[in-house]
């Protein structure tokens, strides 16, 4: 039914739709501020308030900052559903799907974008978390290991935005509907152990993607032994981003057809 | 351009049911019809962006489905939203355009440049859209509808929305869009719109086409121009109707409507004849039939299409 386009211009379209989503991205103060001040704020939150009265076994903020990066990607992709939301909303998808261009770029652009914004967010986290004491200790392989799997975590909670983005049938619902990425942090391993909580919780922590994400990510850091946890980890990250990466394809032919 | 018997259903609801349009190259097209009669839809499946359910159209020569691609390099759509990036300047909406139209990053700046030209952008170039009015944005997204040089560009309802002066200048890109022969489809409910931009019209209500024509054409279809006598008495309105042997066109009120041709000189014979009969005339108007009479008296009889509005809306 569609005549093929050549790769070149699909590598072409798509990086148009890049510069688009990054240039969008920095315009947007409002999102980018909250998507890094206040990741920020919780952790000095975390580890000057709570802090001292959680026992983890080591400094609590070594402990918290693999929760706290997570916690950011979940700021990161309110930004993704509401941008590729208003994406669809506003009709500019109607122009771009008039044109005979790549169908697949727009929302390459939103993706790359996100994935760039994160490790933006990521990097002033852990700088901050440098300057009040966060101390790893771990070589340049674990760090490359740890930098890995939150890729893959952040690529696929991104396509899982993408997901609520299409979805949703405004910008506003599809903020709403992050709500359950931000949520997930609270209920892991991200600022307490799991062990800490009442019995009847402790199986929702352990089973949901964040604990084993971030128990990962410790444990390339702090140097903890990791496990099967790290497998686990890959299944969850990978699983989520293949379903949620088909689930975007479809969503996105659905919802720009008929 | 041409659709044959284009039928879409949204659920149960028939939004087009059995569609035929044939507009020629170079030509300004207008879809007139109130909400819900499947204006947007026709434009949609005609600019690929839905398929029909049924029947099939070709725009450029290419087949809407099968050829979406080849349509698609030869069109523009402006949609009822404006479908530019706010946070962006209006160059760069331009330039991002014209990347994604193949002009190569220099070619894009020039393209760019062109239409800011064209369209008075120079002073607002550099400003986010966010901060522009309806009518700036309006042109903003014509503009970027230009960045490819269209053969086809689709309208719709591009003044919706707009001030009276906003809606003037929108008129006029459009008007110049004409003699550089692109052919223009526009969809609007303001008759004075269609009236003032389109070369023929057609009338749509319930999903088809109920009428025609050029604008012309179509008031002949509802009537000729007709002179509208103000009489001083009943008495007065008696006496004139026997002179002019109207009876039949008596209207209340003191009312006296005659055909006409609208010359001065037919004027002059009737106002002649009514002082030979002593008939007092007060004031006497000229009324000639606009596109609202031709729209009224066309869908006045036609029911239904309250149903389909709901549709559009969802869709």
């Amino acid at each position: 039914m569609r005549d093929a386009l050549e790769p070149g211009w699909v590598v072409s379209d798509s990086l148009t739709m890049i510069g688009r989503s990054l240039r969008l991205s920095i315009r947007n103060l409002d999102a980018l501020i909250t998507a890094v001040v206040l990741p920020v704020m919780l952790m000095l939150l975390f580890v000057y308030v709570f802090g001292g009265a959680i026992d983890t076994g080591t400094e609590y903020v070594n402990y918290v900052v693999p929760g706290i990066v997570l916690l950011c990607t979940g700021f990161g992709s309110a930004t993704t559903a509401v941008s590729v939301a208003a994406d669809v909303e506003e009709g500019i998808v109607d122009r771009f799907r008039s044109m005979a261009i790549s169908r697949s770029a727009v929302l390459t652009g939103h993706v790359v974008a996100s994935v760039v914004r994160n490790a933006f967010s990521t990097l002033v986290v852990v700088l901050v978390a440098v300057a009040v004491g966060f101390r790893p200790d771990a070589g340049l392989l674990p760090w490359l290991g740890a930098v890995g799997v939150l890729l893959l975590w952040v690529l696929a909670i991104t396509w899982v935005s993408v997901c609520f983005g299409l979805l949703a049938g405004s910008a506003e619902a599809a903020n709403g509907m992050t709500f359950t990425v931000l949520f997930l942090p609270y209920v892991s391993s991200a600022f307490v152990p799991v062990e800490t909580m009442p019995s009847w919780m402790r199986p929702v922590a352990e089973h949901q993607p964040i604990t084993p994400v971030i128990e990962t990510v410790r444990g390339f850091l702090l140097g903890t032994p990791t496990g099967t946890t790290a497998w686990l980890a890959l299944a969850w990250t990978v699983g989520l981003l293949v379903i949620a990466f088909v689930a975007a394809t479809v969503l996105f032919g659905r919802r720009t057809a008929g | 351009m041409e659709a044959h018997a284009l039928h879409k259903s949204y659920g149960s609801t028939t939004v087009l049911d059995g569609l035929d349009l044939a507009i020629d190259r170079g030509t300004v097209f207008a879809l007139l019809g109130s909400n819900g009669a499947g204006k947007t839809t026709t434009v949609r499946i005609l600019s690929t962006l839905t398929s029909p359910d049924g029947g099939r159209a070709t725009v450029a020569g290419h087949d809407v489905v099968r050829e979406s691609r080849a349509v698609r390099a030869a069109i523009s759509v402006t949609g009822q939203n404006a479908a530019v990036d706010e946070l962006l300047t209006a160059e760069e909406n331009l330039r991002m355009v014209g990347r994604l139209w193949r002009l190569g990053a220099a070619g894009a700046w020039r393209r760019a440049d062109e239409l800011i030209e064209r369209f008075d952008l120079a002073d607002v170039r550099s400003r986010r859209v966010r901060t522009f009015s309806g009518g700036m944005r309006r042109k903003v997204d014509l503009a970027m509808s230009l960045v490819g040089d269209p053969q086809v560009l689709f309208l719709d309802e591009p003044t919706t929305g707009l001030d009276p002066r906003s809606r003037q200048s929108v008129w006029s890109v459009i008007s110049d869009l004409v003699a550089d022969d692109v052919t223009v489809v526009l969809t609007t409910q303001y008759l004075e719109e269609a009236e003032r931009l389109a070369d023929r019209v057609a009338v749509m209500d319930g999903g088809r086409v109920i009428a025609e024509g050029t604008v012309d054409a179509l008031k002949r279809q509802v009537g000729t121009e007709q002179v509208e006598l103000v009489l001083a008495s009943s008495a007065d309105l008696d006496r004139a109707a026997r002179a002019l042997d109207v009876a039949a066109n008596l209207t209340e009120g003191g009312h006296l409507s005659v055909a006409s041709d609208g010359t001065a000189a037919h004027v002059r014979h009737l106002l002649n004849t009514l002082e030979r009969h002593g008939v007092d005339v007060a004031t006497i108007r000229l009324h000639r039939p606009s596109l609202d009479d031709v729209f009224l008296t066309l869908t006045g009889s036609s029911t239904g299409s309250s149903t389909v509005d709901r549709a559009e809306e969802v869709a």
